[in-house]
Formats: C-alpha cells, structure tokens, sequence
C-alpha cells in the first residue's frame, strides 16, 4: 500500500504545484498550494515523520496560507492580464526546465546510495519528543540563531512598510 | 540518552564575537524609542562599540580553536582570520555612514542594527562547519542587505536596488539549498569534515556529488558575484544608498568567498578535479565581462560594481588553483579588496550630496584642486584597485597569479594579467578626470570631510600602504590559517 500512497501524493503535489503557476487568478494559485503542501505533510508522515507532518499542515497549510488570502483579498488582487507571452521563455525555457529535472531525476536514480525500502511505522525517530530532543541538544545553536533571522525579518519588514510620523 | 542542554563555557567563548553583535544589535532596538529624536548618533558609537568587543571576542576566541556545539561551529585561524576582516569592515561602514545618514535625514537606529546583524550572520558563516549553520548565517546577512540596499525607501533607486538583489538572491539561494539537499542525500550528513569523509570512501557516485557542487557552485556564484551570476551587482551597488553599497561590495562578498573557499577546499576536496573547470570558466568570464562593462560607464557606482565583479574574477583564478598557496592568495587578496573598496566608496559618499545627486565620473573634476587631500587618498585606492606596486592591490594580484602559475594554469594567469591591464584604462580615468580638468559644479559646492568620512578613508588608505610595503603579518596569518583541508 505505501509505493501506491507515496505515488497518489506525489502526484497531487506535483500537479498542485504545476496548477499554482498556471492559474491566472491569485485566489485559485493560494488553493492549489494549500493542496501542495496538504499532500507534502502525507509524504511526510508516510516516512514516519509524524512531528513534521503535523507541522506541515498547522504551520504552512494552515497559518502561512491563511496569511497569503488576507494578503490577496487585502490588496483586491484580480485576474491576471497576460500580454505578449515572450516566445523566448517558451522556446529557451521550457526545454532547458525539462532537461534540468530530467537529468536531475536521472543522476538521482543512478547515484544516489539505495537504503531500502520505507515502510510506514518501521522508523520511529520523528515524534515530537525526538525532534523536540535534538533541537535543544545538537542542534541547540541553529534552533536559536533562527530566532535572529526571523527577528531580521521583521525589522526588515518594519523598516521599509512603516509611516513617517511627523 | 544523556541530556546536556547547556552549552559548555568553550561553546560560549567560541560563539561570543557573534553573541555580542546579536546583543548590541537587539539594545539598539529597545533603545530607538527613546533616543532615535535627541540622540541619532548614539547609535554609530554603540555599534562601534560592539563591534570593537567583538573583535576582541574574535581575538580571544582564536586563543581555545576548537569545535562548538556538536561540532556545528569551528574555531580555527581561517574562521578568525574572516571575522576580524568582516568586523573591520563594518567598523568602516559605520564610519562612512554618520554624515550621510544625517544628510538624508534617515533613522540611524535600525541602520546600524541592521548592519550589526548583518555582520553577525557573516561571522557565523565564517565559523560554520555544517551546511545548515551556513544557510542560516547567510539568510541572516542576506535579509539584512536586501533591506539596507532599500533603505531610503522614498528614493526610487534604493527600492529597484533592493527589489532585483531581493529576488535574484532568494533565487540563488534555493540553488544552494538544492544543492545541500542533494549532499545531505548522498553522504547522510551536513557537518563539513564528515562530508569529506563520507566523499573520500570508495563507492561514491562522482556524477551526483558534481551535480550537487554544479548547484552549489550556482547558488555562491552568485553571492560572491562571479559570471555568469553577475547581473544584479551593478544594478544593486548603483541603487543603493553609497554606504551601504560600499558595505555589500565587501563584507558579505568576503563571508561568501570564505564558505566557498571552506566548503570546496574541506568537503569537496575529494572531488577537486571535477569542479576545477567550471570554477575556471566562471573566473575568466567574470574578469572579462566585468573589466569591458566597466570601460564604457559614467556612474562611478556602477563603475565600481562592475570592477567588484572584475576583482571576484581575480579571487575564483586563486580559487581554481586548488592549492593552499591559493587559499592563502585569496584570504589576502579579500583583506586588500575590502580596504580599497571601503576607501573608493567613502569618496563616492563624499562626493554625492543630499539624494546622491553627483555620482558622475565627471563630478569628480578638479578635486585634486578643491580637496587635495581627498583626491590624495583616492589616488591611493585607484592606484591600489589597479594593481601598482607598493599597494595591497599589487601583493594581492601578485600572490594570486603566482598561486595560478604553481598550479600550472597557464593561460588562466596570462588572461587575468591581461585583464588587469584593461582595467587600468578605466581606473586611470578617474584620476585623469580628478587632476586635469578644471573643478565642475559638484566640487566647487563640496563640503569639507566630516570627521566619520575622515576616518574611513585615512584608516583604509593607512592599511591599503601597508599591505603593500609590509604584507608579511597578514600574509603569514593568512598562510598558517589556510590549511583548512587538513
């Protein structure tokens, strides 16, 4: 059952993501990729990282995407107006894309080292207690740097958003 | 499982040039309500402050080299060789943006907290001995820059600057990211040394490993601004307010440069051969293309993006060398890069006036008449970027072609030379333009040098003259910490 779960998901994700860029309205883009990352948090869970599936889904499929409608629905974003579609890109960029994931797909067939097959439940390293573990023992010092990045981002966003007062 | 939640002391030293930028940076934001009005220069001299502690942090930090927190952070000569560059080019940038900051009337507090953070991130990358750390402390100098590029926000120009550096640069790094997701798959790990390890095993698929450095190569290309990844350095360094131009030109150049050199020289060293050519394209396409761009530019901005590009092309020539003379050539050749560049900009800064209005190579006429002493010490830095004998510049091409020639890349070293004569055209333009013609408007109305300003072009020039007559302290740090593949 798993390669057939791994396959039906992989292919929402992939044909979600495909839809996000193809859709003219910003609206249908936000909802194909809450149906990316909805199908991520599968994959994930389906490798037994129950912990960042969870995540996946309250952080990113949940918050983020909310905050992405308020922000079209704020700026009354409407349909897309395509003009003169450049021939270039269609010419240049669409072979170049395919020969780069081809390629990509292929080296990653052949090179990678093969581990095996997962199946759901065998691996137990992904639960809340183990990555709350690791992240306040190893990987304490990235845990916490984080935090100045994001507080960056926000005096970033302050920084060029705000009003003069006077 | 033994839980150790606290960090020992060792950890604590090693990390503190970056503790103390992080703490200071964070003050300043609870401080700006009360003294951003009466005090706007406070903020200068608190920065100026910590980065002093740092640097003495960094220093101390040098006397226990180690590894810190499970072996995510490391310790050694090269690490602390690259802090102190990056903290003394932030010293400088705060130094060239006191007046400028009062004469565009712009708020000082979130400025210099954000270039404090900045620095910070670039010191964690220095230090950083896993792939993770160095995302972080890239993002963290990236998101930094891509604000200060538009940080006066009601000019045009610094929201194109930061905009087009903004996108082009979150773009790269996911190539950079791709390409860690694509050596953590292969080797099982992200920590550096054990990459190297993981890649000196027989057994490795060599074409994965060099797709995985293809993406990397792609994504620190382009941080580093070395063609064909180059479009966004004139444009950016045109845009944004001068002093911080004079700012990402340096000091995230030089933190890039250090990850690439610490990344390619210790993990990938066991597939050297396979990335030599690519490096070797990238660092003659990047000294041609920026040397003839910069021939035919009127904004001495500009100008100078594209001989930043130039001089990335002269850096990836050691690069590609592969050899610890070569490592050596380009730590020194940053070291001499930083202070002439920092130099050229504090005039550009000088010179431009309220909302940059003489950016011009023209409106540099006749300030060897107007300002002797300004047009002196721009002489130095001119003198210096094209490479003249008894300057940083000279020592630094010098060792690089040198490092070039050891390692048997011929045709590299002949075209770099080459390429340097080019660029002597355009640099020896500015002085002409400076000591023949008659002054224009811009230098009849200029100012006399602020004391900041002052500062930031004697202290550069001081060092630029003595790279250049005494290289051996710098050097001999520079050698004894370049043996990072060891």
């Amino acid at each position: 059952m798993d390669p057939l779960f791994f396959l039906l998901f992989a292919f929402i994700a992939v044909a979600c993501g495909v839809n996000v860029v193809l859709q003219k309205h910003p609206i249908s883009s936000a909802l194909s990729l809450v149906a990316v990352m909805a199908s991520l948090a599968v994959l994930y869970l389906l490798q037994g990282a129950e912990f960042i599936a969870m995540a996946q889904m309250i952080v990113y499929a949940g918050a983020i995407m909310v905050l992405f409608i308020f922000v079209i629905m704020l700026l009354n974003a409407g349909t897309e107006e395509t003009k003169g579609r450049s021939w270039m890109a269609l010419i240049f960029g669409v072979p170049a894309i395919i020969g780069l994931l081809g390629s990509l797909a292929y080296f990653m067939q052949t090179g990678m080292p093969k581990l095996g097959e997962v199946k759901f439940g065998d691996w137990k390293g992904g639960g809340a207690y183990e990555v709350g573990y690791a992240l306040f023992t190893q990987y304490l010092l990235p845990f916490e740097v984080t935090s100045v990045l994001i507080l960056i981002a926000i005096v970033g966003a302050i920084v060029l958003a705000r009003k003069e007062l006077d | 499982m033994p839980a150790n939640f606290t960090p020992s002391n060792s950890d604590l030293l090693r990390f503190l040039p970056e503790t103390i930028l992080i703490a200071a940076g964070t003050l300043m934001m609870v401080l700006d309500p009360f003294l951003s009005k009466s005090k706007p220069k406070f903020f200068g001299h608190l920065s100026i402050l910590a980065f002093i502690a740092a640097l003495l942090a960094a220093v101390a930090a040098n006397g226990d080299p180690g590894f810190a927190y499970s072996n995510l952070l490391i310790v050694d000569g090269f690490a602390t060789y690259f802090r102190i560059l990056v903290i003394t080019i932030g010293i400088f940038a705060v130094f060239s943006s006191y007046h400028y900051l009062d004469r565009e009337k712009a708020e000082t507090s979130e400025y210099h907290a954000l270039i404090l953070f900045a620095v910070s991130g670039q010191c964690l990358m220095a230090a950083s001995n896993d792939l993770i750390m160095i995302f972080i402390g890239l993002e963290i100098s990236s998101i930094a820059s891509y604000v200060l590029a538009g940080y006066l926000r009601h000019d045009k120009r610094n929201n194109e600057a930061a905009l087009k550096y903004f996108l082009l640069g979150s773009f790269a790094t996911g190539f950079l990211l791709y390409g860690v997701a694509l050596v953590y798959g292969i080797t099982g790990s992200t920590k550096l040394n054990e990459i190297h390890t993981a890649l000196a095993a027989p057994g490795v698929s060599l074409v994965m490993v060099s797709v995985a450095a293809a993406l990397m190569i792609i994504g620190l290309g382009f941080k580093v601004s070395g063609a064909p990844f180059q479009m966004w350095a004139p444009d950016v360094y045109q845009g944004a307010p001068a002093p911080v131009s004079a700012f990402l030109a340096t000091a995230p150049k030089a933190a890039a440069f250090a990850i690439f050199l610490r990344i390619f020289v210790t993990a990938f060293q066991p597939v050297a051969s396979s990335w030599e050519p690519i490096l070797w394209v990238m660092a003659l396409l990047s000294m041609t293309i920026g040397n003839f761009a910069a021939l035919t530019q009127t904004n001495v901005k500009r100008m100078l993006g594209y001989s930043s590009i130039a001089h990335a092309g002269y850096i990836l020539v050691a690069l590609t060398s592969r050899s610890e003379i070569g490592t050596t050539a380009a730590m020194f050749y940053l070291a001499a890069y930083a202070l002439m560049n920092i130099g050229a900009f504090a005039v550009v800064i000088h010179m431009a006036g309220k909302g940059e209005t003489n950016v011009q190579i023209s409106d540099l006429a006749g300030l060897g008449k107007k300002q002797p002493f300004t047009a002196a010490l721009l002489t130095i830095f001119v003198l210096s970027l094209i490479g003249v004998p008894l300057t940083g510049g000279f020592f630094g091409k010098f060792y690089i072609f040198r490092a070039a020639l050891e390692s048997n890349l011929v045709w590299l070293a002949i075209l770099g030379l080459l390429n340097s004569a080019v660029a002597a055209y355009y640099y020896l333009r500015l002085l002409v333009v400076m000591y023949m013609h008659d002054p224009s408007e811009a230098t009849e109305a200029l100012e006399p040098l602020t004391p900041g300003l002052r500062t930031a072009l004697v202290l550069p020039a001081i060092g630029t003259f003595i790279l250049g007559v005494l290289p051996g302290f710098v050097l001999n740090f520079a050698r004894d910490a370049a043996g990072i593949g060891k």
